[in-house]
């Protein structure tokens, strides 16, 4: 990074996709321009994250405060190991989904103006991962609903319509629920930045708003991140959207509420302390269970898919429900496993949809002998996602798992292990069903999968490869992570390192 | 038919602006500001649009609606810049000063912001119209 812009690499992860989303709508009339602009923006944005994530390797934690006003005031931009990690799995996935749009994306798509706002969505997914004040991450999340009903919509079908409003009135409640959660917190403490919120509440009496503001919290995340009681809104929108936006979704979007909800319960409450534990742990054991269950009855690739994307969720609650630091670095594990992974069968639903013209199980078929480099691309995160060895679910799992063994949660290992037996079942039928039977059409009609789908799904799959057979390196990244995340001292000596109060007035 | 309004509206329109431009000026030191008068311009725009036709309204927009959006953002996003070389904080602006006239690059994002409001507000008032005009 050259001299001058030492000190500023928080800001290039947000600012560069904020500059793409500005070019993108800029360039409306023409839609070449958006997308070479669009491309340029999404590996820019990948040098940037990994630019953060390797001085983040060296530092710990990266902080800075916007506008130079002196922490509590001023608005504090924080990232540790987890956050970067997240920023750069991130951007690897919207680069990817960047590619895919190549072949996907129709010209009434991007006319209805994907670019700028799949821009906006990263905008939102990045801050949310980056910011240091908690009424800034309720910002973010406003940033990435707005940017998100955009993308729903974007073929102006009733279906679509349908599935943006059930999904807005949900998010839009857990959006409410947090604001009060805030306003709560506020009213009790006096202060909205997350370091300086982490200083004062073990100093404050415990009281009736301070547990309520911690339940509205987890309430209003579980709606985000698709908890059991509140995850129906998930399945009924997520698969009306275009395939490239569902994959999107399905990678980044609850895991963002995944996210808040760990940095909150880190750093902010403890698990341990007001019966938060139990209920996350019932949570979690809910999510999988009727994720996988919900996932056995559809026939659509991307209902099942949407429905795992629930179990999975669970998993990576059960490393909050346990709140060990090995735990906590089994779902740091695990949401990077699942990120790419979830990610990348969509985009495979893609390609089968491509190539068979069905999202139907029951009309697709015979993909295997038509094209079984596809056959092979899904099977790669297929079997990850259901846990086999050697692959990245594996080890997923196994630490998630060896950790609420090891953490008096034995029931919970117990039925996270027949949780991953029903993956196998459903991942068993879509590969059944769209690559090994014959087509149950008279006239077999397979069109080839464009070049442009086949690169992001095998790139996907080659990182999920990569961290199944050397998954040393990544589990150790997470120890230090779950260290880092589960350690608030450290993150308050980060924020208030550099006492500073605004230096330039006009 | 229609006589006073649509002939009077071509009027307002241009004394429409002309307060937008006043109110995003004065908006330094004084209430006002991108967003009010953006508002403000956004409204000139609608009355024509009512007057007359969408179309109207459009062609005197020049630019689509989205695209003024986009270039607007693109300004207050470059305006905050400068800062980040001089004091490596992104929006910390910097000021010229002629006599007793500040000039600084919180003007230019004032005049994004401004691009920003007309865009999202017309592009809104636009589809709706074109609804009724259906």
């Amino acid at each position: 990074m050259p001299e001058f812009l030492a000190g500023t690499e928080l800001f290039w992860p947000l600012a560069i996709p904020l500059a793409t989303a500005a070019v993108c709508a800029a360039a409306w009339a023409y839609p070449r321009l958006q997308q070479a602009a669009s491309l340029v923006g999404l590996v820019l944005t990948l040098v940037a994250s990994l630019v953060l994530l390797q001085i983040v390797l060296s530092e710990d934690i990266v902080t800075k405060q916007f506008g130079g006003w002196a922490p509590p005031f001023g608005i504090s931009f924080v990232a540790d190991r987890f956050s970067a990690a997240m920023v750069v799995i991130s951007s690897v996935l919207a680069l990817a989904a960047g590619i895919f749009a190549i072949a996907d994306l129709r010209r009434r798509q991007v006319k209805a103006g994907f670019y700028p706002l799949f821009q906006g969505l990263m905008v939102g997914v990045n801050g949310a991962f980056l910011t240091g004040d908690i009424f800034n991450l309720y910002v973010w999340f406003e940033v990435m609903l707005i940017a998100t009903l955009g993308l729903i919509t974007l073929d102006r079908t009733r279906a679509q319509l349908d599935g943006a409003i059930k999904y807005a009135v949900l998010n839009l409640f857990s959006t409410i629920l947090f604001l009060m959660a805030i306003g709560l917190l506020y009213g009790v403490t006096g202060t909205l930045n997350m370091a300086d919120l982490a200083r004062v509440l073990p100093q404050t009496e415990g009281s009736v708003a301070l547990t309520v503001s911690a339940m509205l919290f987890l309430l209003a995340f579980g709606i985000k991140a698709g908890f059991f009681p509140l995850f129906f809104w998930l399945p009924a929108s997520y698969h009306t959207a275009t395939i490239i936006v569902s994959a999107v979704f399905a990678g980044l979007l609850t895991k963002v509420g995944v996210y808040a909800c760990f940095r909150v319960f880190t750093l902010l409450f403890e698990v341990n302390e007001g019966g938060i534990r139990p209920i996350v742990a019932f949570f979690a054991a809910g999510t999988m269970l009727f994720g996988v269950f919900g996932a056995a009855i559809q026939w659509d690739v991307r209902r099942i898919l949407s429905f795992h994307i629930i179990s999975q969720i669970g998993y990576i609650m059960l490393g909050l429900a346990i709140a060990t630091p090995l735990a906590m670095a089994g779902a740091v594990f695990y949401i990077i496993h699942h990120i790419v992974v979830k990610a990348n069968l969509f985009f495979v639903a893609g390609a089968i949809h491509r190539a068979t013209g069905t999202y139907d199980l029951r009309k697709a078929g015979g993909l295997m002998k038509s094209s079984p480099l596809l056959a092979v691309l899904f099977l790669i995160p297929a079997l990850s996602l259901a846990g086999i060895p050697p692959l990245s679910g594996f080890w997923a799992k196994f630490m998630v798992i060896d950790a609420s063994f090891r953490g008096d949660m034995a029931w919970l290992g117990a039925l996270a292990l027949v949780v991953g037996l029903l993956t196998v079942f459903s991942m068993s039928k879509i590969w059944i069903e769209a690559f090994w039977k014959t087509s149950p059409r008279k006239v077999a009609r397979v069109r080839a999968v464009p070049v442009a789908m086949l690169v992001p799904i095998a790139a996907l799959g080659l990182i999920t490869l990569a961290i199944g057979f050397n998954p040393e390196p990544l589990v150790a990244f997470a120890n230090v992570a779950a260290d880092t995340m589960t350690d608030p001292a450290q993150f308050i000596a980060a924020v208030f390192s550099e006492p500073r109060i605004a230096g330039v007035t006009p | 038919m229609q006589i006073i309004f649509p002939t009077m509206s071509r009027l307002f329109f241009i004394l429409m602006i002309g307060v937008s431009l006043y109110m995003l000026f004065r908006g330094h030191n004084e209430p006002g500001g991108g967003f009010i008068g953006g508002l403000i311009a956004a409204l000139g725009f609608a009355l024509l649009a009512m007057a007359h036709d969408v179309g109207a309204a459009r062609r005197a927009l020049m630019v689509h609606p989205v695209a003024l959006m986009g270039g607007g953002l693109l300004l207050s996003f470059v305006s905050g810049l400068p800062g980040l070389l001089s004091d490596q904080s992104f929006l910390t602006h910097w000021w010229l000063e002629i006599g007793s006239l500040h000039l600084g690059t919180a003007t230019t994002f004032d005049i994004g912001v401004y691009c920003v409001v007309i865009g999202g507000v017309l592009c809104l008032v636009f589809r709706l119209y074109e609804g009724i005009e259906q």
